[in-house]
Parts: structure tokens; sequence; C-alpha cells
């Protein structure tokens, strides 16, 4: 996770904004992803 | 407004959180299907009218994405997810105020013309910056974002239903639901517009490749080579073969089986149709993280080759085993989300980075008449083959050998492509060519 752009560890500020951020796109697409099993289990039992 | 530069200390690992907010947002086109039987009998629609905001905005997204990608390039990635935030949030709050006073072609031109430039636009804006972040692994960092565009069908499908049923079906409880998606959308594509820059320096990370390392291409000379054309063949070709399937999966699985022992419910047809979904978007990392450690080229011999051996394994067998069948369809159609996701990587691998999001837009109008071809192909087979008096599998046995073909033509064209020739370099950024091909042919890191 770092480069020249960051030759240290991310800060704790840092760390946070990037949970933050992945969460904020993770959480939804885990949601469409839980639908998504939901339909395909049909296949196997419908 | 200026490309914004990354500060010391900047993780890339922001940058693709920021491109999965645009791509998550916008993939929701691919859920405008729940949105047309509400419309069709609130505002007394036919199928084919229900459909236009959709088609348009699908071309939009071609043309948008062709002929806005140099602009996208000079402007950066925060210009063109402030655009794409703004024409996708603000076709859905036209669509409301269309809805709303029951002016059907204020919701074609909202979301279809003002809404398909925010598609366009926002599928390129990240492409560029997140290769230049992951040099050492730029197939797994386009596959991030463009798996996003599928996954973004899987958020709004559920969603848009679910606020179709408490606002109700009608144009007023279509004209809430579009603005709440207007919104929303708004809300959610911030983050990326927020959180993405571009590195300081060509090399982001200590030990990788550097971005603008190698041989780069401009956008008006990379159309003039063959091997853009030939990668243009390969991406028409596949994206072809997997909407083959994707077009009629379910009556195709329901055929199949039809006079066997275990016919297929409407019910499991539903459930295999998600399941190629599911395949769609792994595919999208899985094979584009892949193409990272074994080669571009390789990984589009097995998308096309291994395509066409499951095709024809189907045509031979499908009929006489479901789980094969079904397997192979999910391979298939993991191939087909693995060719969008990797194309980008190839293209930087072929171009250069110096334009690599504005060829990638151009190389897009391949999707869009693959978008027309493989339909038609699909659909117009299986009318003359009904027509014809044949029934279950043998209704899509002409379409499957057609897709064997066009998967044979892609693989073809995919061994033709060669280093671009020098003289379409731009002037400065050529490498001894040994060293050139040294890169092309060794895996990256991982």
């Amino acid at each position: 996770m770092t480069g020249e752009n960051s030759p240290s560890p991310p800060s704790q500020d840092r760390r946070a904004l990037i949970t933050f951020a992945w969460l904020w796109v993770g959480l939804p697409l885990a949601y469409g992803l839980y639908e998504l099993v939901r339909k395909a289990t049909q296949l196997f039992t419908g | 407004m200026s490309p914004p530069v990354a500060p010391p200390g900047w993780s890339r690992w922001l940058v693709p959180p920021a491109a999965l907010s645009v791509h998550l947002s916008i993939g929701q086109a691919y859920a405008w299907s729940v949105f047309k039987p509400p419309l069709e009998s609130a505002l007394d629609l036919s199928g084919t009218q229900s459909a236009l905001p959709f088609q348009l905005g699908i071309v939009m997204l071609g043309l948008s994405a062709a002929f806005g990608g140099t602009l996208v390039e000079r402007r950066g990635p925060r210009w063109a997810m402030t655009v794409a935030l703004i024409c996708f949030s603000s076709g859905f709050l036209l669509s409301a105020l269309g809805a709303a006073t029951e002016q059907y072609w204020l919701i074609v031109f909202g979301y279809g013309f003002v809404g398909g430039i925010g598609l366009g636009i926002g599928y390129i804006s990240p492409v560029s910056t997140l290769i230049k972040w992951f040099p050492d692994r730029p197939g797994m960092a386009t596959g991030i974002a463009i798996m996003g565009f599928g996954g973004g069908a899987l958020i709004a499908s559920p969603w848009s239903a679910q606020m179709l049923e408490s606002f109700g079906s009608d144009n007023v409880g279509i004209a809430y639901a579009f603005l709440v998606h207007g919104l929303t959308y708004a809300v959610f594509m911030l983050l990326g517009v927020l959180l993405v820059r571009v590195p300081r320096s060509a090399r982001p990370v200590a030990g990788a490749p550097a971005a603008l390392s190698g041989p780069q291409v401009s956008a008006r000379s990379a159309v003039r080579t063959p091997q853009f054309w030939l990668l243009w063949i390969v991406l028409t070709m596949n994206v072809t073969a997997g909407i083959g399937i994707l077009e009629k999966a379910a009556p195709m699985i329901t055929d199949f089986f039809a006079d066997t022992s275990a016919p297929v419910s409407a019910t499991a047809a539903a459930g295999f149709v998600a399941l190629l979904s599911a395949a769609n978007m792994a595919g999208r990392i899985g094979w584009s993280t892949t193409s990272d450690l074994i080669g571009r080229k390789n990984i589009y011999r097995v998308y096309l080759g291994v395509g066409a051996l499951m095709y024809a394994l189907i045509a031979l067998l499908g009929d006489s085993s479901k789980p094969l069948f079904v397997l192979c369809a999910l391979v298939i159609l993991s191939f087909y989300g693995g060719g969008f996701a990797t194309v980008p990587a190839y293209l930087k691998d072929l171009f250069g980075t110096y334009e690599v999001g504005a060829i990638h837009g151009r190389l897009l109008t391949a999707w869009s008449t693959a978008g027309v071809l493989g339909p038609l192909i699909v659909n117009w087979v299986a009318d003359r083959q009904e027509e014809a008096g044949r029934h279950g599998a043998s209704l899509y046995g002409v379409s499957l050998i057609i897709m064997i073909g066009l998967l044979v033509v892609g693989f073809v064209a995919n061994e033709l492509v060669r280093p671009v020739d020098p003289r379409h370099h731009v002037p400065g950024t050529d490498t001894p060519k040994e060293a050139a091909d040294d890169r092309r042919e060794q895996p990256e890191s991982a």
C-alpha cells in the first residue's frame, strides 16, 4: 500500500479514510450480492 | 479544473473505491428493465417505447466515450467524474419531471441522452488514472472498476423494485423513485469526485515499472494502427458471443431440458440468469487480475479458445447434462466479463498510458456494435429455427455454431496482434526494441 506517494505506512487518519471509502462502496455491493445469491439459489430449489 | 495531484502520503488504495463509486452508480443502466412495466402501464407505452431511454443511453455511452475520451485525458479524472455525476443525476431529475408531468419524451431525453453522456464519460473516467497508479497490476486495477459496472445493476435492480413498491407504480410514484435515484447517486458518486487523485510521479510505487515507460501512442495515431482494429475485432467477437448466451439465457435453459425427465421451471431459469450475472462479475475481477500474471495475449487466447470449446460442448452434449450446461454457460459469461475488464490493460501494453483512456473510449464502439449484433443473430436464428418446426435444444444449434465461428475469428485477430510500429510512437518515448519486447513477454510482478 505504499509507494513514492506514500513512502511511509499510511497514517491513522488515512487508514480511517481508506476504511470509510471501501465501506462506502462495499456495503451497497454486499447488498447487491446478497440479493443475487438469494435469486441464484432458485436454480437449485425452484 | 486541473487534474488533482495526490499529496505526499496519499494511498493508491483510495483510487479503486473512487472508481467504484462511479461505476457502481452508472451500472444502474442494466437495471432499467425494472422501470419498464410501471412506465408502460402508467404512461400507456409499448414495450419498444419503454426500452427507448435505455437504448438511447447505451448509444450515448458509446458516442460520448468515443468522442469525449481525449477531453477526459486532458482535463483529468475529477473533471470527468464531475461531468458524469452531473449528467447521470440530472438525467434522473429530468426523468422525474417527465414522469410527474406525463411527458415521456422528457424521460427519453433525460435518462437516455443526458444520462447517457454520464454513462460514457463515467465509464472511462477512472481507467487511465487506475493504470497510472497500478502500473504493476493494471489488469487488477481496471478489473475492480469494471466489475463495478456489473455490480451496479445488482444493487439497483432490487433497490429500484423496492422503491417502486413503496412509492407506487403510477406516474407520481415513478417520479418520486427517479428523484430519489438522482439525489442518491449524486451523493454516492461525490466520493469519487472528492477522492480521485493522479499520482505525483510517473513511478507511484517503488519497484514497479514507471507509468510512462516504453513507447507511447496518441489516441489519434492509435486508431490508424492495425493493432487497434484487431483488438476491436477481438472485443466485438468476445462480447457478441457472451451476449449470445445472456440474451436468451432463460428460454435457452428451459428449451434445452424441456423434453428431459428434469425440465427447468421459470423460477429456476431466473436463478440461472442471476448465476450468470455473478459469473460475469467474477470474471471481470478474476480473469483481469490473472492477466497481470500470464499476459494479456494469453488471457485472450483463453477467453476466445476455451470459450469456443465451451460453446462446442453445449452444442454437442449440453442437453444430456444440466450441470455441464450450467458450467459451460458460467465459464462463457466469466470470459465475457473478463474481456471487458482486461482490454484497458491490453491497450496500455500496446499503446502506453499516454492517452489510454481516450483509446479505450474509442474501442468501446466495439461494445455498441456487439450490443446490436449479438441479440440480432441469436433472435433471428431462433425465430427461423422455430418457423422450420424445430424445438428444444435444436432451436439453438445454428446460433451456437455461429458463436463458435465468431470466437475463432476473434482468436485469429488476437494472434495477429504485434507490437505497434515505432512510426506511430509519440516522439521521444521510444525504448530499445528488445527491452520493449521483453517487457511484453514477461509476466508483470504481482
